[in-house]
């Protein structure tokens, strides 16, 4: 029985009148990859954008690693804040930033891909990099951290080659093509050191055999970098290849969960999701 | 490091060029007038494009409030060196408060040694001042989406010139009358370093820092931001932390250079510091190409030369061949300005320079490839 | 004070502030569609008064405000044309910044042609007409400029709400790629607005000058700001809100200089800018909006 990473009790996102996201009630274990899956619209991305911090959520708690990351209760007679400290369940709020969840482990990729398009590829694992620097401004700017900038740039170096990026290391972002753009995002989450990597449609775009090239990448990364893996994917035999287990989403509400073999079997899933098996 | 060693020699030839044409200069003070006023004023302005362009340009913080920062520091620096002596002439209107004139006797007791230094204290503490205001404008500001923060910004720059010129503060500010008989530039190291030659390195050294601080890992950071700030802040950057600094340290520069235009000025106002310098400030960030340190520097001295020197035949009246050239009068050479910025911004988008900087790499591909057509 | 001396000072605010609304609604209109803050709205006001000045020199009064009006709504679809057009897929600070250089060369533009000394705006004389009821006394322009200024907004309000273009407006500030692909004629609605803004702002600038004595190339920027402000504090891309808030700083700017405090009336309104940003940054009337990542 591994570890639960990650897990989310009662999680509710709601914007005006749509419940994006349903009382979600997932456990990522230790070591794992775990998918979330559901037609376009049924909250996926909206569940990550909370997990990370980029929402506050309307109702429930995320805990990562044991400790309390978000929380909140429109019942709470308190509203204080704290960041990331764990008291008693649903009468605090507590919120973090993005960076701030970055910084405890959790790193994420987008569904569009988000690069810093004008700069270097280089500098693009680079600045991942930076979260966890020591030294203050000044320091930094005058150049009284050499070591550890000469460590920053060395790991950076190990990705890119990792990825295969380092030929390319010079060119500006915007310039890679599709697929190469797809694994520098991959590069720059990792850069940031996370034990917890949300993948949002890694293979989006991408042919059968792309797809089976990314399958066999996440899963060496998993290995490699000790990493725990929570994905957002609509290619089912990606999904259904190296899920340990999945998560089915409609409109918000979770409709199934557990094994591939299970989910695939499921009626509600298949009435909802799956049709026909396109493989 | 064969290369980097000779294009620091490269560099350090060149500086040392530029500081022996700036003593040449200072032994031809009387004949070189227009060449020194241009070329200090070119610096001074050089250090304020660096500033914004660092907020603008490479953290994507679309700020108008260069105006106001300026006017903190050269208030500050204006009121700490104003001789002693001239103090009640200066606010002859209502007078001069009386903490600052005790403040000022006693700065005018101390030793010598000390008394050399102020001008330097007057100008780091104008920076200090306008970096702590920063510090909590950017408390509020920062939050807002850029177009908004433009204009906040523009706003706060306009409050402080109301406070700066309303009658309340009369006894520090002189209200709408303006500070003056401010001294010039303060020799350098006992007279070393001549007063022509101090703001050329005062914005040297401001200038290296934030050279420093740009290809530093938090200088990355900020092009993060400015690239995406979404992404950045998923990359663990505290977009809030990140924001305030450059915003501070953009603002103490400002105010650095508020302080040297004060004493380029020898006397100042409110006035001065309208909403139009900002936007003069912008020409030259937006000419030089913004995202380019190297392009403001270089546009800074070109603009100042510029409108200062060469296009002035444009605001006088010419005659080619008996007649009147039409459009030739005063104020003509701003309207030309106003077009070629239009120009800049419509087609030439990247500026002078792009987001490149210098390089003695680059500079030795252009004079290779001459070289070589030459030859052939 | 005395309860008259209020009155007055309230009409005076009030025929401010419809001046102000009319401009005001030059940048809700644009900014709804273009995201943009057009800094130039406050040197087309300001031409528009050069305009006026050198019409009346020449012509008439009725054929004079019909053509500083015309000239003015071409000016702000001519500058739409050259100066924004080209930018629109460019990112948000170019154009922004292309805004300011027109806003710098009408500036340099006016001060090159008419030089910075103040000219003196003439006089039309029915405007000018006295009405006195009791200790209070009115030009005829101050209480014309509030009543125009309902008129021309409830005009408007009929135009966005009742008629296809205006539909086509209200389509394009809400979603711009959808509309275009909608078959709507984005550079015609483009140009409508910048029209509509340059109209109002020309009739708002007659309104205002009216009752000054003179216009400077500087005397668009600060009502300019200002008219912005109050857009923004009726919330931006809302019409009526524009009106309210051109209102609003219109009657606390008159009453601030009454009770002596002029060089804060300026202060004033950009602390309500900050303040508003910060409490309430979608103005009274906004809509909020959420970014999708």
């Amino acid at each position: 029985m591994s570890n639960i990473l990650l897990f989310t009790e009662h999680l509710t996102m709601q914007f005006g009148g749509v419940v994006a996201v349903d009382d979600l009630n997932i456990k990522i274990p230790t070591g794992e990859i775990t998918a979330l899956i559901g037609p376009n619209g049924a909250g996926k991305t909206t569940a990550f954008n909370v997990i990370t911090g980029g929402y506050q959520p309307t109702n429930g708690r995320v805990t990562f690693d044991g400790e309390v990351i978000a929380e909140n209760c429109p019942r709470a007679k308190m509203k204080r804040i704290y960041n990331g400290s764990y008291k008693e369940p649903y009468t605090h709020t507590v919120v973090n930033k993005p960076d701030m969840i970055t910084r405890l482990g959790m790193a994420r990729t987008f569904q569009n891909i988000r690069l810093f398009k004008d700069l270097s590829v280089f500098e693009n694992v680079l600045i991942a990099k930076h979260c966890h620097i020591k030294a203050g401004l000044l320091g930094a700017t005058f150049r009284l951290n050499r070591a550890e900038e000469k460590e920053m740039a060395a790991d950076a170096h190990d990705l890119l080659e990792r990825v295969g990026l380092w030929e390319s290391r010079n060119e500006k972002a915007s310039s890679l093509p599709y697929g190469k753009q797809r694994r520098l995002e991959i590069a720059r989450a990792l850069a940031t050191g996370p034990r917890l990597l949300l993948l949002d449609e890694p293979a989006a775009g991408m042919n059968p055999k792309e797809t089976e090239e990314l399958s066999q990448f996440i899963v060496e990364i998993k290995d490699s970098f000790a990493l725990t893996i929570f994905l957002i994917e609509h290619h089912m035999n990606l999904v259904m290849d190296i899920s340990d287990s999945i998560y089915v989403l409609d409109y918000g509400k979770t409709i199934a969960w557990g094994t591939p073999f299970e989910v695939q079997n499921n009626e509600a899933v298949i009435r909802a999701y799956l049709g026909v098996d396109e493989q | 490091m064969n290369i980097k060693k000779r294009n620091t020699i490269y560099s350090l030839v060149a500086i040392a060029l530029f500081l022996a044409f700036l003593y040449w200069l200072d032994a031809n003070r009387l004949k070189q007038g227009m060449m020194i006023s241009v070329l200090q004023k070119g610096a001074i302005l050089a250090l304020v494009a660096v500033a914004m362009n660092l907020l603008n340009g490479f953290t994507g913080l679309f700020s108008l409030g260069q105006a106001g920062f300026m006017s903190i520091g050269a208030y500050t620096t204006a009121i700490l060196i104003i001789p002693v002596k001239s103090l009640d002439g200066v606010y002859y209107m209502n007078g001069v408060h009386p903490a600052i004139m005790s403040l000022r006797v006693m700065m005018a007791e101390s030793p010598p040694f000390l008394q050399s230094l102020y001008p330097f204290i007057a100008l780091l503490l104008g920076g200090i001042i306008a970096a702590v205001a920063a510090l909590l404008v950017g408390l509020a500001v920062l939050r807002l989406k850029s177009d908004y923060l433009a204009i906040a910004t523009l706003g706060l720059s306009e409050i402080v010139r109301a406070i700066f010129s309303s009658p309340q503060f009369d006894q520090i500010t002189n209200g709408s009358y303006g500070l003056n008989k401010i001294p010039n530039f303060p020799s350098m190291l006992w007279g070393l370093i001549p007063s022509l030659v101090t703001p050329f390195i005062i914005t040297g050294v401001c200038v290296a820092f934030i050279v420093l601080l740009i290809n530093s890992s938090y200088g990355r950071a900020f092009k993060a931001i400015r690239e995406d700030e979404i992404a950045a802040e998923a990359m663990g950057i505290s977009l809030y932390k990140h924001k305030e600094m450059s915003f501070v340290i953009s603002s103490f520069f400002s105010a650095i250079a508020g302080g040297m235009l004060a004493m380029y000025m020898r006397s100042i106002e409110a006035k001065t510091f309208s909403i139009m310098l900002t936007y003069d400030i912008l020409l030259i960030v937006v000419i030089g190409g913004i995202g380019s340190i190297t392009g403001s520097v270089v546009s800074a001295f070109l603009v100042t030369a510029a409108k200062e020197w060469w296009l002035r035949f444009f605001d006088r009246p010419l005659t080619l061949f008996g007649m009147e050239v039409p459009l030739f009068r005063t104020g003509f050479r701003m309207v030309i300005f106003s077009i070629l910025l239009m120009i800049v911004v419509l087609i030439y988008r990247r500026g002078l320079f792009g987001t490149n900087e210098f390089s003695w790499d680059a500079v030795r591909r252009r004079l290779g490839r001459r070289g070589k057509e030459a030859r052939s | 004070m005395s309860m008259s001396t209020i009155l007055q000072h309230c009409l005076t605010g009030i025929s401010l502030g419809g001046a102000y609304a009319l401009i005001a609604i030059g940048y809700t209109l644009v900014y709804g569609i273009l995201r943009l803050i057009n800094f130039a709205h406050g040197e087309i006001f300001m031409m528009a008064g050069y305009f006026m000045i050198f019409s009346l020199a020449s012509f008439p009064w009725p054929i004079a405000i019909v053509i500083t009006v015309v000239v003015t709504t071409l000016m702000g679809v001519i500058i739409e044309r050259v100066a924004y057009k080209p930018l629109r897929e460019a990112p948000r600070m170019s154009i922004m910044i292309s805004a300011i250089g027109v806003s710098f060369l009408l500036q340099n533009l006016s001060t090159y042609l008419f030089t910075a000394i103040p000219r003196g705006y003439p006089e039309i004389p029915f405007l000018k007409r006295i009405f006195r009821v009791g200790d209070v006394s009115a030009s005829f322009v101050t209480i014309l400029t509030p009543v125009l200024t309902i008129v021309l907004v409830m005009v408007l309000m009929g135009l966005i709400n009742r008629t296809k273009t205006g539909m086509a407006m209200r389509a394009v500030s809400k979603d711009f790629e959808t509309a275009k692909l909608m078959g709507i004629n984005i550079n015609r609605i483009i140009s409508v607005t910048f029209a509509i803004g340059s109209f109002l702002a020309a009739v708002g600038s007659i309104l205002y000058f009216t009752d000054r004595m003179s216009v400077t190339p500087f005397s668009g920027t600060l009502p300019g700001l200002k008219c912005f402000v109050a857009a923004v504090f009726g919330g931006i891309g809302n019409i009526p809100g524009a009106v309210v808030g051109g209102f609003f700083i219109g009657i606390v700017e008159t009453l601030l200089v009454a009770l002596g405090y002029s060089t804060f009336s300026d202060a004033f309104t950009f602390l309500l800018l900050i303040v508003m940003l910060l409490v309430r940054p979608t103005g009274l009337f906004g809509e909020k909006t959420v970014e999708k990542v």
